[in-house]
């Protein structure tokens, strides 16, 4: 009996200590306003959330608190950011998701699929920011690419793949077949390799895809395009991208060629990559942030895409991997890596 | 820490109290490691968001989950009883093989389900306005219910039989236990909870999603443990309650490490989230000794 009330003193100790906890974050708007009015300054509140921490998605982040601060909305001054990771798990980006719609803030950013998803279950009165989502339609974030009169819009990361389909076909002018190395559980890359498949077919060019599970299985599923394909792509796929290295190797050893979709893998090992820079993306989010928090409406602000595209190439890895790029392809390049 | 973070943390606590009984039935009442529950979780979540997406009654579509469910643990539970496969391995082997199984049923990595029906659609207004606390209310009564027939179920025959099977199977066979046949029914029983938790699941998230499962035996677990830590019990009512409330203090020490400004201002950053998390629990599960070390110390003092 004893024992038991313990149990019950410590049980409900625990319930006071949650509380306790949950009382003075709900009078500290109260509070903070309270110190702001004298300075006359108003402090506007911008909430991101992003599934996973992950170079990429840290560059948006990056870019959309520069673009904030370059519009006037400094940070510390008068400017609040609430960054929340959900560390990968799917359970804390809907408690985030939820934390958020608590809290109330002027613009609630997403990065990611998984994040937007649960961000956007969450609320249709906050205004919700998407980022590096690749297709918020399919994602039914928004109902189309118009302006969708909801609480939502946002910055795709979809690539425009005729660009892709060239840049493969000026790497190796004599493509057959485009080996793809993806995940089957990220729906970004299942999109890509239909939309792959559709778009190559009319060129008489195959696709011969490799599906990796695991970042471990990265190695092996490059190994097994070995004399099935005449070059590797690959699209921003995040185990992928996560163990390119790993791939680099396998394509030295066997003369495959890679072809990224993130300049940033051109450092990692790829020939070539036409890409999104990340940080350009998190700053053309930051604009659409900042619109809103000068009051135009994110219904009224239509979803977009990257316009802008960069071309990055290595020599040194074109060597590595058995050829020569040309020099037309060299000139097109932002960066050409020695 | 807001009402509404509060409430979804009730609500994710709640959907996770679903997968803690489950994992109660096969790590405890059983007494089989089953880490089937990574797999059946999403199973549920998916089976629903197909069946909802091609027009079924939600409610129906939590029941097919939940079967669905129910037959991934008979096949975990066959592959042990009937093939002889070590518990631990054959659950793996189900949960690594419902990773294809689950992107086979949806089609795709993700099924978004803005917009969809869902059983908390018919109560929650237009502009969501009292989403927050319908949501973890619906829950709570499939928990409550959920609860009520397990206590019931264990008391049964069948019931008092099944937990001789885990406490002891040769005695229970000595008995004229059909211990195989109760292994496969508590496993289905224990995986149709798991995957109703996931079909509940989706439909807070927005969409169900093939990484949804990732860690669910884990969180599962940890509930089990600390509410068996905080609430010793030995009646089968009590062990049911305290595995729910182990789900939802979990859910509440990640609600609170994620909205502790106190925190932030000594320097944590949300990469610490997990970690933060993880020293809550450990405090939570040593209060009570932490509070008769204390005692003690007074009692010797005067």
């Amino acid at each position: 009996m004893k024992l038991r009330m313990q149990k019950s003193v410590v049980l409900s100790a625990m319930a006071a200590v949650v509380l306790a906890a949950c009382s003075p974050a709900e009078q500290k708007p109260a509070a903070e306003t309270a110190s702001s009015a004298p300075a006359a300054v108003e402090v506007k509140k911008v909430a991101i959330t992003a599934i996973v921490e992950h170079p990429a998605l840290d560059a948006v982040r990056q870019g959309v608190i520069e673009e904030l601060a370059a519009q006037g909305y400094k940070e510390g001054e008068n400017l609040k950011v609430d960054f929340q990771s959900a560390q990968g798990n799917t359970a804390t980006a809907g408690q985030i998701a939820k934390k958020f719609a608590g809290d109330n803030p002027d613009v609630i950013v997403a990065i990611a699929t998984p994040s937007a998803q649960s961000v956007v279950a969450a609320t249709k009165t906050i205004p919700v920011v998407f980022s590096a989502v690749t297709d918020p339609v399919a994602a039914k974030l928004v109902p189309s690419w118009e302006a969708s009169q909801t609480n939502v819009t946002g910055m795709s990361d979809e690539l425009p793949l005729q660009p892709q389909i060239d840049l493969m076909k000026k790497v190796i002018p004599t493509l057959k077949t485009v080996g793809y190395v993806y995940s089957p559980g990220e729906v970004n890359s299942t999109i890509v390799l239909d939309q792959l498949k559709a778009a190559l077919a009319k060129d008489g060019i195959t696709v011969a895809a490799a599906p990796a599970q695991r970042t471990t299985d990265v190695a092996v599923a490059a190994r097994s395009l070995k004399g099935k394909a005449d070059l590797i792509y690959t699209s921003l796929d995040n185990n992928v991208v996560s163990a390119y290295e790993s791939m680099y190797k396998v394509a030295v050893e066997n003369k495959l060629p890679l072809v990224a979709s993130d300049t940033d893998s051109v450092k990692r090992g790829a020939v070539a990559a036409l890409g999104v820079n990340y940080h350009d993306m998190g700053v053309n989010t930051g604009k659409i942030v900042a619109r809103i928090l000068k009051g135009e409406k994110p219904g009224d602000i239509a979803p977009q895409r990257m316009e802008k595209l960069d071309l990055y190439l290595s020599k040194k890895h074109a060597a590595e991997e058995g050829i020569t790029l040309s020099e037309d392809l060299m000139k097109e390049a932002k960066e050409v890596l020695e | 820490m807001s009402m509404i973070a509060l409430f979804g943390a009730l609500e994710s606590g709640l959907i996770y109290a679903l997968v803690a009984l489950g994992v109660l039935i096969s790590f405890r009442i059983l007494d089989f490691p089953d880490l089937t529950a990574d797999g059946s979780f999403p199973l549920g979540g998916a089976v629903f968001a197909v069946c909802v997406v091609n027009g079924i009654n939600p409610w129906l579509a939590c029941a097919a989950g939940a079967a669905a469910g129910a037959l991934a643990g008979m096949v975990t539970a066959w592959l042990h009883v009937s093939l002889k496969i070590l518990q631990l391995l054959a659950s793996i082997l189900v949960m690594v093989a419902l990773y294809s199984v689950n992107l086979r049923i949806m089609g795709a990595p993700n099924v978004p389900l803005i917009g969809e029906p869902s059983v908390f659609a018919p109560f929650v207004a237009a502009d969501y306005s009292n989403q927050f606390w319908v949501q973890p209310l619906v829950i709570f009564c499939f928990v409550v219910l959920a609860k009520i027939v397990l206590d019931w179920f264990f008391s049964t025959e069948a019931g008092l039989s099944m937990r001789a099977t885990g406490a002891n199977g040769r005695m229970a066979r000595a008995q004229g236990v059909g211990t195989s046949r109760m292994i496969i029914i508590g496993m289905a029983i224990s995986n149709a909870l798991i995957a109703l938790g996931g079909a509940l699941f989706v439909q807070t998230q927005g969409g169900a999603d093939i990484s949804i499962g990732i860690g669910t035996i884990v969180v599962g677990l940890a509930a089990v443990i600390i509410g068996e830590t905080l609430i010793p019990a030995k009646r089968i009512v009590l062990i049911t309650l305290a595995v729910i409330v182990g789900a939802v203090l979990y859910r509440l020490f990640i609600a609170l490490a994620l909205g502790s400004d106190t925190l932030r201002g000594v320097g944590f950053g949300p990469q610490d989230l997990n970690l933060i998390t993880a020293v809550l629990v450990v405090l939570a599960l040593r209060l009570p000794y932490i509070k008769r070390y204390f005692k003690l110390k007074r009692k010797q003092a005067s």
